[in-house]
């Protein structure tokens, strides 16, 4: 499946919900069920410090491919990671530096991703493609 | 705490007075419970702003034409209603700022500079907000001065047993907050002072969060510099006044250089204006000034008393119906509170909490609360807040009992 194939897939998911709480009922359902990071990964080397919640982001290469795991201390912002992970993970390093995230916009929750928020996931979406053009010059060597 | 039975005010009246509680955030009738952080503005406060920009923008205390001169009366007659807020007992201690966090700094500043050696002590709280825990660490680390904290009680009150013991005749400078803003502890000023004042240490109190909730009277506090911001009380942000006793800002070297603060600009020599001129260089904030002044008067029309009675009583009927709420802690039970509810539900982030009820449209604060040594010492990351103002009620505050059970079922 490529990014975008990810993408529309949670923008389908979304359209079934017809009010905020369904909406909101999925994300921390996904949450909660997002695989557990290793406690190795919990350190200051992974977090991403947000003023309100904290993000913690584990990012390795496997077969050419970016692997991410990551978590957060509060549930919907680990719901909204969940979906990233879900959307970037297992591609190219390339193809992470060039996608262009709008999934967020279209299931409405774009006000995540705001400075205001101060939750770390706008830092996290930048750390993830900062991972991906690291490892893209690994690659290319 | 007194609560009373008899709201003193006719609510519908206040609210019809604060046009931005009449909106829907995300489809429900907005609950604005973010106070402490800044309240709203009555329309007697957006008017003076816009009549003074409509009616007599000028540059002030220079000009001589008719615009210039109603400016600077209006911009003075702020002055003199600060001055009667606090009852200072001269406009010349009052110094128009651009907040309670530019008077700290003010003052670390300037009689910080001037007054304090290697080796003084400064006592400032553990209660206290980031700005006045920085401007004295940066005036401590340029000076070598040593900063003592004064440790916070498990109810959210200070430890005055241990304060005392702090004081000595090292003591030269004691900061500490009237009220606090994360968890709305009342501090005892005047007893605090007054032991400052022992070992001859001067004293700066942190107005902000007290400001619109608590008469304020320098004079019989006998304290020595008084900070506040006029956003916490339905005036404009970026204003707000410092008082200083006379003799000690006389004795202060000023704060900024520029106009204003000056009598007589020559290459040589500069010699610099009176109290208060001396403190406020360049044009100040004279449309905010004026604005500060109508919400002085919006405060004295309902009367200070009334309005913290009403709170009082939001207070503790927020406090009987969320303690009912299992799983529900309230972090700070000092027995005088301003209106502030801090509290944390078992197992689930603030943060979440936030979302949910902004979902909800209602407004809370969550997180440290710019007081991170606070949530330290309670060992947690943070709160959620509620905080109230005159135009808050018991029906939004069912609403946020009701917004939390849905948090609770949401996250179960």
């Amino acid at each position: 499946m490529t990014i975008n194939e990810a993408q529309n897939e949670i923008i389908e998911e979304f359209d079934l919900f017809d009010d905020w709480e369904g909406k909101y009922e999925y994300i921390i359902d996904l949450g909660k069920k997002l695989a557990p990071l290793p406690e190795a990964y919990r350190d200051e080397d992974h977090i991403i410090k947000g003023c309100q919640s904290r993000v913690w982001l584990h990012a390795e290469l496997k077969d050419g491919k970016v692997v991410f795991q990551a978590d957060s201390d509060a549930i919907i912002v680990k719901g909204l990671i969940s979906m990233l992970v879900q959307v970037l993970s297992g591609h190219r390093p390339e193809e992470i530096v060039n996608a262009d995230l709008y999934f967020m916009e279209k299931v409405g929750l774009q006000q995540h991703l705001a400075q205001t928020r101060a939750n770390g996931l706008a830092s996290m979406v930048k750390q993830m493609k900062a991972y991906g053009l690291a490892f893209s010059s690994l690659v290319k060597q | 705490m007194t609560t009373t039975s008899v709201i003193p005010f006719d609510i519908e009246r206040v609210r019809a007075d604060f046009p931005i509680l009449d909106q829907e955030v995300n489809g429900r009738k907005l609950v604005y419970f973010d106070n402490a952080a800044t309240t709203q503005k009555p329309v007697s406060v957006i008017e003076a702003i816009l009549s003074y920009y409509r009616g007599y923008n000028a540059n002030i205390h220079r000009g001589i034409h008719t615009l210039a001169e109603k400016a600077t009366a209006d911009f003075e007659a702020s002055r003199k209603a600060v001055k009667e807020f606090l009852n200072a007992s001269s406009t010349e201690e009052i110094i128009f700022t651009s907040g309670t966090t530019m008077g700290i700094n003010l003052v670390a500043q300037t009689y910080g500079r001037a007054f304090l050696e290697a080796g003084d002590e400064i006592i400032i709280s553990g209660l206290e907000h980031h700005s006045n825990i920085v401007p004295w660490q940066m005036i401590a680390g340029e000076k070598g001065l040593v900063i003592k904290v004064i440790p916070v009680l498990e109810n959210g009150e200070l430890d005055l047993e241990t304060y005392e013991s702090l004081l000595s005749e090292r003591t030269k400078l004691v900061a500490f907050n009237h009220a606090s803003n994360s968890l709305g502890t009342v501090n005892p000023v005047k007893y605090m002072i007054d032991k400052a004042h022992e070992v001859g240490a001067v004293v700066l109190v942190d107005g902000a969060q007290a400001s619109s909730h608590i008469d304020i009277d320098v004079q019989a506090l006998d304290v020595d510099f008084y900070a506040f911001s006029a956003h916490k009380l339905y005036g404009p942000t970026g204003i707000g006044a410092l008082y200083g006793k006379k003799a000690l800002l006389e004795a202060m070297p000023p704060y900024m250089g520029g106009g204003e603060m000056i009598r007589e600009v020559t290459f040589e020599k500069t010699t610099y204006n009176d109290l208060p001129y001396k403190f406020e260089a360049g044009t100040p904030n004279i449309a905010d000034v004026v604005a500060l002044k109508a919400a002085l008067d919006y405060i004295a029309k309902w009367g200070k008393n009334n309005i913290a009675a009403y709170e009082n009583h939001l207070l503790q009927y927020a406090t009987d119906q969320l303690t009912q709420i299992d799983g529900l802690r309230v972090i700070g039970q000092a027995k005088e509170k301003i209106s502030v509810l801090s509290f944390v539900l078992d197992g689930i982030h603030h943060q979440d909490i936030g979302i949910i009820l902004d979902q909800q449209g209602i407004a809370v604060r969550t997180g440290h609360h710019c007081t991170q040594p606070v949530m330290d010492r309670f060992g947690i990351l943070g709160t959620s807040r509620a905080s109230f103002a005159l135009y808050n009620t018991t029906e939004e505050i069912d609403k946020l009992v009701a917004g939390l059970h849905r948090v609770k079922k949401l996250m179960a």
